[in-house]
């Protein structure tokens, strides 16, 4: 069975895609049925994922010997094109993960769409997405990457314009497309240098022929390359300051940005330099500003998170916050954390999500925090699994947060006392920010006209599950050795720094007490501390005002600059270009004198050119009959 | 001074040139009735002198040139037929236009004139 | 007798004397390929004449009688050329068929005065394809008289209709059947085209 399933991996990203077609092409129109083609699809996909599990614990597959199976797809020139499968743990881990929640949350969605008309479309869109991202994680190469990378770009665009009726869908899908779309390309340019200066897109191969290259031409074009495929991360994965359209990317349907935008195709830029960590590892000077720059953004997002007002948007913040930690643990040359955090996010955000996504229905659309309210007495089974999210992404013992927020803060820690400060301060802020969120929220008084009501069994058993898996992940991951087995170069040591868990526990416990004091106990008033810190109550607010400034820049950069460019396209361009249609407008009035419409006129014509050409014939045969002495 | 001998034996003996050329007149014959008649049925008249003006070269090679077969007679058969094709339809055309325009006057179909 | 013996025999000797003479003068002169010539010049200015009538007459029904001419003229040549069947087939083919379709041509679309039933352009267009024509003829006896035919060697070959019939069903069979083909196609057409649709008869 696991070697089967190893054999056939590539049927995981390959069974929702056929979903994709069959419901794309076939059964749009059927809601229940095309539900049941993904979920059937996406069911076979996680039985063979965890059995692709078992075949790599069993069959001794570790990072340094992978199991490859690749078939040349096409060849353009010299450079060869393969398509294949990469599997090693850091893979399994992801299809696990990713699997495991697109199953769960197709079955939420049973519940959570089942009164919308484009159902059908919405499967389909996300077998395809499901498909895209497994091709993604599954890639051999960055070119193969790349083309699964802009799918799930494509995807995302998809499924954020789901409600393509709503002008903010259609610009929120808009402003994503086009943000991810700077990094991209950054990404391909980094891809192409690759292939130009070293040959190969590999991951083996580029793994083997890298120390000759930099023995040979050193690391500077390398720095750049590196750089130039950080970009793409970037814009993926939400880091400063690419990360507007994520917030943005709530307008999709709430399951998807529980898939999508907080736990599968937002990872892909940390699994991205986590699968390529070993030319990421050679130039110290990328990791030293994929690690500041994450932490930057972990601690930046969180800082918005505190004030935000809509449920999904604090949470939208808090996953680029989250985002920022796992950059900033591979910053510090940390897989190990990053993938751990990776794995336990995605159960503990997904879980986060789709309990908003049950509140706001329950809410009837409002999104509003503070428009709810004691929603316990009325969602038990759902504030119970939004509990345990959130003290798991709080990490507090012994849920899954603590274990890997603890690592990656060693980590920081061992490499860098500002990092781990910063780390620090923002685990302080997120437990603060989604303790409020759940204060708020679900205790407190109920609203008299609150409408809300238990969520369907579709949508709570998910939730319960991954509540579960919110538990167990860290446990899991810790006691059975998941650095031993997720690793860049040696194993990474697998006890708890008591100093790190100590500082951190106590800090989430402070905040949480805090967010306690102030939302349920109004020991002080949150109107006033807004209003005694309010310049940064509205910084923090405004978003630091990111939007606006793109905005501006966007308006007296590119618009002055469109003014000009318009100017001289109007003038200039079109100018030679009316010209040349005059000038062409002219030769062609005098030619169609010629075109008098007799046809012996035509044939005169042609009998001339007959003649030209065979008398220049005669006379270069001439030519050669008086060289070669002559017939005559 | 031109060797009338020569002269008398070269338009005398009957061989390969004489056949082109007798081809070349009859082929410029028909090209100049091809561009001066306005009749639609004269100008396909001369189109068939054409055609076999063609026809003679063909038979002319294959009868002093050094073919081992009937080859070149064959192409000439081929010819006909693809002549004979020819004047059917154009016939058919001509009478059609003639039904349609009440002319057959080359020079007054000038539609193409642009 | 002895006198009229010898006699007889002086006057035969002259005879054979005079017979040989003629003869040597006659092959001397090369006279098979006088005859040859005169046959050839012969038919050669028919068919150059009936070309000319061709585009000469005002009358056109006189045109496609010098056309009809021209190629049973053509046909003797061919038959010169020793190709006999190629040349029943122009007189049959072009004299018979293709006469006839022309003529019948002529007879459906001209009723009335025939006598400037083949009208010619003006003075401008005379000249114009004068120019060309003439052109295209010298530039052609110009390839002619350039190319050194006179290495050719002059090959009699044997009957004609069975190489041809060799020929048309076993090396040639693909273009035999494309050619019978097209006649096909071309007669359907053609009387679809004259024809004309149902509804321009209604």
């Amino acid at each position: 069975m696991f070697d089967f399933a190893l054999q056939s991996a590539w049927l995981i990203p390959l069974l929702p895609a056929i979903a994709f077609a069959v419901i794309g092409l076939g059964t749009r129109q059927n809601k229940q049925l095309s539900a049941k083609i993904a979920i059937a699809a996406i069911s076979v996909s996680f039985v063979l994922a965890w059995s692709v599990l078992g075949a790599v614990l069993t069959n001794n597959i570790t990072v340094e010997a992978p199991f490859i199976a690749k078939t040349v797809w096409t060849t353009i020139g010299k450079i060869e094109l393969a398509m294949g499968m990469l599997i090693d743990p850091l893979t399994v881990v992801m299809l696990t993960v990713v699997t495991t929640v697109a199953l769960l949350v197709e079955i939420y969605s049973l519940g959570y769409m089942a009164h919308d008309p484009g159902m059908g479309r919405f499967y389909a869109y996300v077998s395809l997405f499901v498909a895209s991202m497994l091709g993604l994680v599954l890639a051999i190469s960055f070119f193969q990457m790349y083309v699964f990378w802009e799918l799930v770009g494509l995807c995302s665009y998809l499924l954020i314009g789901f409600y393509y009726y709503k002008v903010s869908a259609r610009e929120a899908a808009k402003k994503a497309f086009i943000t991810t779309r700077i990094g991209d390309f950054g990404l391909l340019l980094g891809i192409i240098m690759l292939q130009i200066y070293v040959g190969t897109t590999d991951f083996a191969e580029l793994q083997l022929q890298l120390p000759h290259y930099i023995d040979v031409s050193g690391t500077g074009m390398l720095t750049l390359i590196a750089f130039l495929l950080f970009i793409g991360p970037i814009g993926k994965s939400g880091q400063f300051p690419l990360h507007v359209w994520l917030p943005n990317a709530m307008e999709g349907p709430t399951p998807v940005s529980a898939l999508i935008h907080a736990a599968t195709m937002v990872v892909a830029g940390v699994y991205l330099i986590a699968r390529a960590f070993f030319l990421f590892n050679q130039i110290p000077i990328v990791l030293e500003f994929i690690a500041w720059l994450g932490a930057f953004t972990a601690i930046f997002a969180a800082s918005i998170a505190i004030t935000q007002r809509p449920m999904k948007r604090i949470l939208a913040y808090s996953t680029i916050s989250q985002l920022g930690y796992m950059m900033m643990a591979l910053g510090v040359g940390s897989v190990t954390a990053s993938m751990f955090h990776l794995m336990t996010h995605a159960f503990f955000k997904a879980l986060l999500f789709l309990g908003a996504g049950a509140v706001i229905e329950a809410m009837h659309e409002e999104a509003d925090i503070f428009k709810m309210g004691g929603l316990k007495e009325r969602m038990p089974v759902t504030c119970k699994a939004m509990t345990v999210g959130v003290l798991a992404i709080a990490g507090i013992p012994p849920l899954a947060g603590f274990f890997s927020k603890d690592e990656i803060l060693a980590a920081a820690l061992e490499h860098n006392f500002f990092l781990f400060l910063i780390g620090s301060i923002t685990a302080f802020m997120t437990s603060f920010y989604m303790a409020r969120l759940l204060f708020v929220a679900f205790y407190g008084e109920l609203k008299d006209d609150c409408p809300a009501e238990e969520t369907n069994d579709f949508m709570r058993y998910p939730l319960v599950i991954l509540a579960g898996l919110s538990v167990v992940s860290g446990i899991w991951g810790h006691f059975f050795g998941f650095g031993e087995w997720v690793r860049f170069g040696a194993p990474v040591h697998e006890g708890i720094n008591f100093f790190v868990a100590f500082s951190s526990v106590v800090l989430a416990a402070a905040a949480i007490w805090l967010a306690y004091a102030i939302y349920v106990e109004k020991r002080w008033s949150a109107h006033g501390l807004a209003a005694r810190w309010g310049i940064f109550y509205n910084l923090s607010y405004n978003k630091y005002y990111v939007d606006e400034f793109y905005v501006i820049v966007r308006y007296y950069g590119c618009f002055v600059v469109a003014r000009i460019l318009y100017w001289i396209d109007l003038n200039i361009i079109d100018g030679a270009i009316n010209m040349l249609a005059k000038l062409t407008g002219a030769v062609g009035g005098t030619l169609n004198r010629a075109h008098c419409g007799s046809v012996q006129a035509y044939v005169i014509c042609f009998y001339g050119g007959a003649i030209l050409v065979m008398g220049y014939a005669l006379i270069y045969a001439y030519k050669v009959l008086s060289m070669a002495g002559g017939a005559f | 001074m031109i060797d009338l001998q020569k002269a008398f034996e070269l338009v005398v003996n009957i061989g390969l040139p004489h056949c082109l050329l007798l081809s070349a007149v009859l082929f410029s014959i028909g090209l100049f009735g091809l561009l001066t008649r306005r009749s639609i049925i004269a100008v396909l008249m001369c189109v068939e002198l054409m055609l076999n003006a063609v026809n003679i070269n063909l038979v002319a090679f294959n009868r002093f040139g050094s073919m081992p077969d009937h080859a070149g007679q064959l192409m000439a058969i081929f010819g006909i037929v693809v002549a004979a094709a020819e004047v059917a339809i154009g016939m058919a055309l001509a009478i059609k236009l003639y039904r349609e325009r009440n002319t057959i006057n080359v020079d007054e179909l000038d539609e193409l004139k642009g | 007798m002895n006198e009229l013996i010898s006699f007889a025999n002086e006057a035969t000797k002259l005879l054979h004397w005079i017979i040989d003479f003629v003869l040597n003068f006659a092959v001397n002169l090369g006279v098979p390929n006088l005859i040859n010539a005169g046959v050839f010049y012969g038919i050669g200015g028919v068919v150059i004449l009936m070309a000319l009538g061709v585009i000469l007459f005002r009358n056109i029904v006189h045109s496609a009688l010098c056309l009809t001419g021209s190629f049973i003229a053509l046909g003797c040549l061919y038959i010169f050329l020793s190709a006999e069947f190629l040349g029943a087939v122009e007189i049959m083919v072009y004299g018979g068929a293709v006469a006839i379709i022309i003529v019948m041509g002529i007879m459906l679309i001209k009723r009335d005065d025939m006598s400037h039933s083949n009208p010619g352009r003006g003075v401008v267009a005379h000249i114009a394809a004068g120019i060309v024509s003439a052109f295209f003829f010298v530039s052609m006896a110009a390839a002619v008289i350039m190319s050194p035919f006179g290495e050719l060697g002059e090959y009699k070959l044997a009957d004609s209709v069975t190489g041809l019939a060799d020929l048309m069903l076993t090396k040639y069979i693909v273009p035999f059947e494309v050619a019978a083909v097209l006649l096909l196609m071309a007669m359907v057409g053609a009387i679809i085209i004259a024809k004309g649709r149902e509804a321009d008869e209604a």
